[in-house]
Order: C-alpha cells, then structure tokens, then sequence
C-alpha cells in the first residue's frame, strides 16, 4: 500500500524547514534507513532517512523549498511493485507551496482558564468544634503532630539534619528518636540535595516521608527536587504517581542570623502547582495542619517560624484533632478593613487591629492558614463586607503572597472596594545584621495601622 | 599520590624559622584572644546571630597563613574569624561588624558569618555549608584566567565535605587544573553529629583521590607540620598542576556556635585535647626548647590583650549604621 513521506521535526522545537535536496528520484528503491533527502532547519542540514523498504513513488515537495510545516507529505512511498498511480487515492493536500505558518494569537490564558483547585469552593471545608484546649508550644504542637502521625502510620518517618541523636536543632524533633528508635528518626549528613532526592524517591515508592530542613533556607540546596520531582511527578506520570511527603522547617527571619538564614520562601511554594503550602501561626494551627499535611498523598511544605517555636497557644487536646489545608481562620470579626497574614504576621496584625480598635477602628484578622491552595472565599466574603484590605507579610513585596491577595480582591471584589487594596511587606532588600537596621527592616503593627489610615483617606 | 600522614619533617631541622614561629604565635594567640572576647562579648548581649569561634583550631589558618603569598585568595565558612585576622584584617572592623556596627567590614550588614575584604582578597564568610568549597573554585578560576598567579585557599569543614557540590567542585578543578588548595578542618562534628555518625568515608583525605587530585593528610594541631603540608600543596597548585587537598586533623573547643549545648561529647574529650594538643602551648614549649625567652612571650600577651581590649571598645563604641544603610549596596549603581 502507498503512503505518504512527511516532513520530519528535526528537533524539539522545529515547526518548519527547506528541504534542501533530494538524494534519491522518483522511481529509486529505497531501503529502511537510507538516506532520501537533506533537510535544513534553522539550527543545522540533516539527512533524513527512510523509515521503510520500498520505492520513491511520487516527489510532493521540490527540492529548495523553504519553510516546509513539519508533517507535510513531502513524497510518496509505495510498495515494491506498486505503480506511482496506487498514490492516487492518497489524501495529500495540495501539491501547492506550503504557506509559511502563522503565529495563532493564544488569548490571555489567565483571564479565560479554569481556575483550578485553588479556587474551589472552600464552604465544605468545615472546622468542627474541638472543644476542650490546652496551652502548649508551638515546638510541642509540632512534634505531638509527628507523633500522632507516626503512631497511626507505620509508613511515616522523619529525616533530616540533627533530627535523631541531638533531638532537632531547634529541639521540634524532642523525644522522637527515644520512641520511634533509628529506622523511623533518621540523622542525615549536610547533604539536603541528596537526602531529600532520596526522600522524594522514597515518598514515590511507597512511603511516607517527613523532611526536617534544619532552616527553610537550607531548601534551597535541594530545590529542584521539591520543584521538578517532588511537584511534577503525578502530572508527568498521568496520575500513575504520587508524592505523600512533607517538606518541612523554620521559614522567615529568625532574629539576627543575616541574609543568607534570613527569608521567607512563602510566595516561592506557593507558586509552584503540585505542591500545596502551609504556614501555621498558633501550636492549633502547627499541630493541626503538619498532620493535614502528613496524611495529604501530595507533597506539601510546611513553613514554620523559629521565633514562634517557644510560644504558648490552647490548642485542642482531642486525639483527632486535624485542620483542613485550604482553609483559612477569621481570627478577629471587624467590619472596616480586612488584614489577611500568615504565619507571624498574624500576631503583627493582630497587635494593629488593637491598636487601631483603640482609634475606632474595626479590623478583621484573617489567618490564611494554607497559602496554596489559598482560601479565596474567606478573603473576598470579608472584603465584601470591610470594603477595604491589607494584606501582611514578613517576605519582601516583588511577586509576593501580597500580590496575589490583592489581585484576587481586585478580580472579585472590584465593584466592593472602597479603597485600593495595599500591601505591607518586608523591605525589598536582604535582611541586614545589624540590631537597628534589622528592626527597621521587617513589618511592625504601626505599618499596618499607617496602611489601613491611607485607606481611609488620613 | 596517596595520603599519608603527619610529622612534619623535622630531619633537617627545624621547620620554622624564629621569625615564623614568632608570627605564628603572635597570630595564634590573636585569634584565641579575639574569640574570647567575642564570646564575652556575645554573653553580654552586644553581639546576636550565630557566633561561631574557631577556638582550637588556630594552628590551621596561622600555618597557611605562613605559606600564603600577597595575592592569593582566600574563602570559608561562618567559622570565619581566624581566616579572616590571619588574612591581616583588622580587629577593630572584624570585632565591629560582630557587634553590627558602621566600623565593622560591611558596616553591619553582614555580621559574624558574612564578612569580606576586597583589600586582602578574603572572599566571606558563608552561611550555606559548602558553598564556599564552589565559590572557592571560581576565585581559582579567576587566577587561571588572569594567569596572575596566585591561589585559592578554601576552607571548609568534615560536615561540608558530604556537599556534592565539593565533588562537582574537585571535578571542575582537577578538569581545568585549577591552583586551587582545598583546606578540610576536620574538627570531628557538624554541629552535633560526629564524622563518623555523618561520612562512610574513613579517610576525607582521599575523598579527591577518584579526581587524581592528591592529597595529605595532616596534624591541625601543630603549626609546623600544617606550614610544611600548606608550602608544598601550594607549590604544586601554583607550578599549574592543578588543586591539592589537605585534611587538617584539628578540633574545636568551644559548642558548634553560642547555642550549642554540646552534649553529644564528654567533657573529658575536650579536656584531653586543651591539655595535651593545644596548637599554642605546643608552640610555646618548642619554642622555649629552642631557647626563646620568656620575654618574648610577655611582650606579645600583653600586646595581643591590647589589640583585643581596643577592637572590643571600639566595636562597642562604633555607632550603629545609619538608617539609609537599608536601601545602599543591594545594586551595582543604585
Ligand atoms: C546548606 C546548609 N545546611 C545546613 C546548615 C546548618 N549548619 C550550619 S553549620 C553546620 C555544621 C557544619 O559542620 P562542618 O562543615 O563540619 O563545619 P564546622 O562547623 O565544624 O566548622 C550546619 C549543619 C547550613 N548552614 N547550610
Ligand atoms: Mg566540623
């Protein structure tokens, strides 16, 4: 049976080339793997070689024709003994001088794509009632979570630097070693772009690891596998694959530790699809959401803060206590701004909605909580009804979690906007050393509060 | 070539001159002051962060710092004090830029664990463990490039050498034959995991061995046998064979940085060591024994104190920087 030849892609990007020269003529018999003709990209002439035994019927495409679209028959190959007329039939499009293609115009994707899960609705999404609480640390309501966790699942083990012998370097990983022993509290040499390739290797295979960054910062060392193994795999693989991990540590300034320990990776995570993202403030937020993101099949990075670790909140003392990942926490009613923070900031926020109470002001605190997926709902049912937000964050401002908030306010909540929403940020600068220009650098309450009074036209 | 170890080569005498052990006890004992002070300093709240002291491990910055030549370049970790005196920066900026104040070397900005001087070519002062084994590559690079001569000295720690950049890095180096010396400070523990517990490799001297970069393994308690391995590493780097690695055998007196409760070693441990190793008593014994006088090392104490009670004031008394310091230096040309 006749077939057509067409234009070979050359290479991954090639959309279009001459065809520089006929090696073989009508009527010639080729074999599987000759050499039929010469093609030029824009890059390189490259021989191209027949794919099967058989004979040049017909010569579609002359020599020295430019701009040839890949997968345009370019001759016809019929079998051995086949007349040049059996490509008759052939639906060849026209022998005319294929036309160089135009650049289709994609529309704004942003504007006219699905959404996606980040948008979902989030009302199903309920907190129960939790009932009786207790004060602990922010540091116990993370290691109970590991417990918890580790109890109910054989599966579930934590790695990282200084996690087992010396009991975290921040103490988060207390007596863990004690009860789980060695296989399942694992002490790893400074090596995080091998140890967490390995966890994600591991995560992928079948079970479920809980990667302990000593510092956020030290993620950095091993980005790309949180980024391009860890996020993409179940999307690459079709949905064969899944990545049940935790990537997990202090994020943000801790206190002096310069530049380089010093930033947040918020709006980093937070920008990567395949990934979900948490940022707890209070030990009920830390406890609930690690063991969310533990029990999540999909990897999710838990960004915690070191100055938080030794704070006191009532967190739930029911054994099943767990929070929802995507949803975010009204912490204080208010009917005049909306401030959404995360992480530290809540407090920082918290701090400015007392002190602008005491000028009359009525803020509302939200604690997002989960930064990916991020919980639109809440945000814009209060700014429905605040008419006016802030948004807070330690990070620096340039493509920040802030920037998302207020585009997403100015989306959905245009028409109730009485104010243009306004973001406090860290200053765009790495954080400097020194105790006074430290101070100066990082969001106070009073920035919040100056913010919220230009909202108002003060 | 393989390892081998230790002693110096004392058959023809003795390895330092008078002048050089001079120096190197002057130097020694500099460092050792400055870190008692900064740690004093640190208890007192005037400086914050991380504070890592290089306490016992003089020997190893005073015995290079012997064989360096002006020019040569050098680069470490956080544990950076001791590199950077011995590089011949100055107290008064080092001490200043702990207490984070307009006197110290990056007016503040940087802080114990980032400081740099273009002047004395000492490139930081890192915060990421092993960065600076990469960073360290390139300032040979540099020197391969310009054909200026001079060499890389980069240190880093038993912990960093688990880093697959220092392989990505020994790789590059011994590819294009960079003059880069490779310095480990084998101080037996990355915070608080010993070497055994953090490498399966048994002797780090031959970890560049698959790259035919050779190697030595060395005491990094005694400044003489680290002046004689550094002299002949840095020949080697500087005729255009190549990198060189030395594995100094040295330990850390002090907890990893001020936090560290350093339970995961017996008191006795370090005891052991202060006793019968330390690099500066050491020093001083072979030095009486060749019949220095005790004046000699009166003088010096009462200097070095000197220097260090100076830098201490001045970096208490240096104003804190300015506010407008925020926005300065974060581009070239804005
Ligand atoms: C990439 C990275 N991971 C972890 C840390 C935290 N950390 C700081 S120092 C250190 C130990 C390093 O040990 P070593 O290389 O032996 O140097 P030493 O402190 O003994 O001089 C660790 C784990 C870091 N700064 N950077
Ligand atoms: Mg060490």
């Amino acid at each position: 049976m006749a077939s057509p030849i067409l234009m070979p892609a050359l290479s991954p990007t090639m959309e279009e080339g001459t065809l520089a020269r006929w090696v073989k003529k009508e009527g010639d018999a080729v074999r599987s793997g000759e050499v039929i003709a010469e093609i030029e990209t824009d890059k390189a002439t490259m021989e191209m070689e027949a794919a099967e035994d058989g004979v040049l019927g017909r010569i579609l495409i002359d020599e020295g024709t430019e701009h040839v679209a890949v997968n345009t028959p370019i001759a016809v190959l019929l079998e051995e003994g086949e007349d040049a007329s059996a490509a008759d039939g052939l639906d060849l499009g026209s022998k005319a001088k294929p036309t160089p293609k135009v650049e289709k115009i994609v529309p704004n994707a942003a504007a006219s794509a699905p959404q996606g899960p980040a948008q979902r609705s989030t009302a199903e999404l309920v907190e129960p009632e939790w009932g009786e609480t207790a004060d602990i640390t922010v540091r116990e309501a993370l290691r109970d979570a590991m417990a918890a966790e580790m109890r109910r699942d054989e599966d579930v083990f934590l790695l990282g630097e200084e996690v087992a012998q010396y009991q975290g370097a921040y103490k988060v990983s207390q007596g863990l070693l004690d009860e789980f022993g060695e296989k399942r509290v694992m002490d790893m040499p400074i090596t995080e772009h091998g140890f967490t390739g390995m966890a994600v290797g591991a995560a992928l295979s079948g079970v479920k690891p809980i990667v302990e960054f000593m510092t956020m910062n030290f993620s950095l060392q091993a980005v790309d596998h949180i980024i391009n193994s860890a996020a993409k795999t179940r999307y690459m693989s079709g949905g064969q694959m899944s990545c049940p991990i935790v990537f997990r540590g202090p994020n943000g300034a801790a206190a002096r530790v310069g530049a380089q320990h010093s930033q947040c990776f918020g709006s980093w995570y937070a920008h990567i699809p395949g990934l979900k993202v948490v940022a707890p403030w209070s030990a009920a937020d830390a406890k609930g959401l690690l063991r969310a993101a533990i029990r999540d099949p999909n990897p999710v990075v838990v960004l915690e803060n070191e100055i938080l670790y030794g704070k006191k909140f009532p967190c739930p003392v029911d054994e099943d206590f767990v929070l929802p990942i995507g949803k975010a926490k009204i912490e204080r009613e208010g009917k005049d701004v909306t401030l959404v923070a995360f992480s530290i900031m809540v407090g920082v926020a918290l701090e400015a909605a007392e002190q602008l109470a005491a000028q009359g002001i009525e803020a509302e605190v939200i604690n997002l909580r989960s930064l990916r997926p991020l919980d639109t709902e809440t945000i814009i049912k209060s700014v429905k009804k605040t008419n006016r937000i802030v948004s807070v964050e330690e990070g620096w401002p340039v493509a920040g979690i802030g920037s998302e908030i207020c585009t997403i306010a100015v989306e959905q909540a245009f028409d109730w906007l009485d104010a243009p929403p306004a973001r406090v940020c860290g200053l765009d600068i790495p954080l400097p050393y020194a105790a006074n220009l430290e101070k100066l650098a990082l969001p106070k309450p009073e920035w919040i509060v100056e913010a919220v009074r230009k909202q108002l036209g003060d | 070539m393989g390892s081998m170890t230790d002693a110096p080569n004392r058959q023809n005498g003795p390895v330092l001159s008078k002048e050089e052990m001079e120096r190197a006890y002057r130097e020694m004992l500099l460092v050792r002051r400055f870190e008692e002070k900064a740690g004093q300093l640190y208890g007192m709240g005037l400086i914050g962060g991380f504070c890592h002291l290089y306490i016992g491990q003089e020997a190893v910055v005073a015995g290079i710092g012997l064989a360096m030549k002006k020019g040569d370049r050098s680069i470490t970790s956080y544990r950076d004090h001791g590199q950077m005196l011995v590089a011949g920066m100055t107290a008064r900026g080092v001490m200043a830029e702990l207490t984070g104040r307009s006197g110290g070397y990056s007016h503040g900005k940087g802080g114990s664990m980032h400081m740099f001087s273009k002047e004395q070519e000492f490139y930081g002062g890192h915060g990421i463990v092993g960065a600076q084994v990469a960073l360290g590559t390139g300032l040979a690079l540099t020197s391969a490039y310009k054909k200026d001569g001079a060499i890389s000295i980069v240190y880093f720690g038993e912990g960093a050498s688990n880093q697959g950049q220092v392989y990505e890095s020994f790789n590059l180096a011994a590819l294009h034959k960079l003059p880069c010396l490779y310095v480990i400070e084998n101080n037996r523990y990355g915070m608080g995991t010993s070497i055994e517990r953090a490498s399966a490799s048994k002797d780090l001297s031959k970890n560049a061995t698959p790259w035919g970069i050779p190697s030595r393994k060395v005491d990094g308690m005694d400044v003489a046998a680290v002046y004689q391995a550094a002299k002949e590493a840095m020949e080697h780097c500087r005729s255009g064979k190549g990198p060189f690695l030395l594995e100094m055998e040295t330990y850390r007196y002090r907890g990893h940085s001020m936090s560290d409760p350093a339970k995961y070693r017996q008191r006795s441990e370090v005891d052991e060591m202060r006793q019968t190793r330390d690099p500066i008593e050491s020093l001083k014994a072979e030095m009486i024994k060749q019949g220095i006088d005790e004046s000699f090392f009166k003088t010096v104490d009462h200097d070095v104190k000197a220097v260090v009670k100076d830098a201490a004031e001045f970096a208490e008394t240096s104003p804190e920087p300015d506010a407008s310091e925020l926005w300065t230096d974060v581009l070239v040309g804005e």
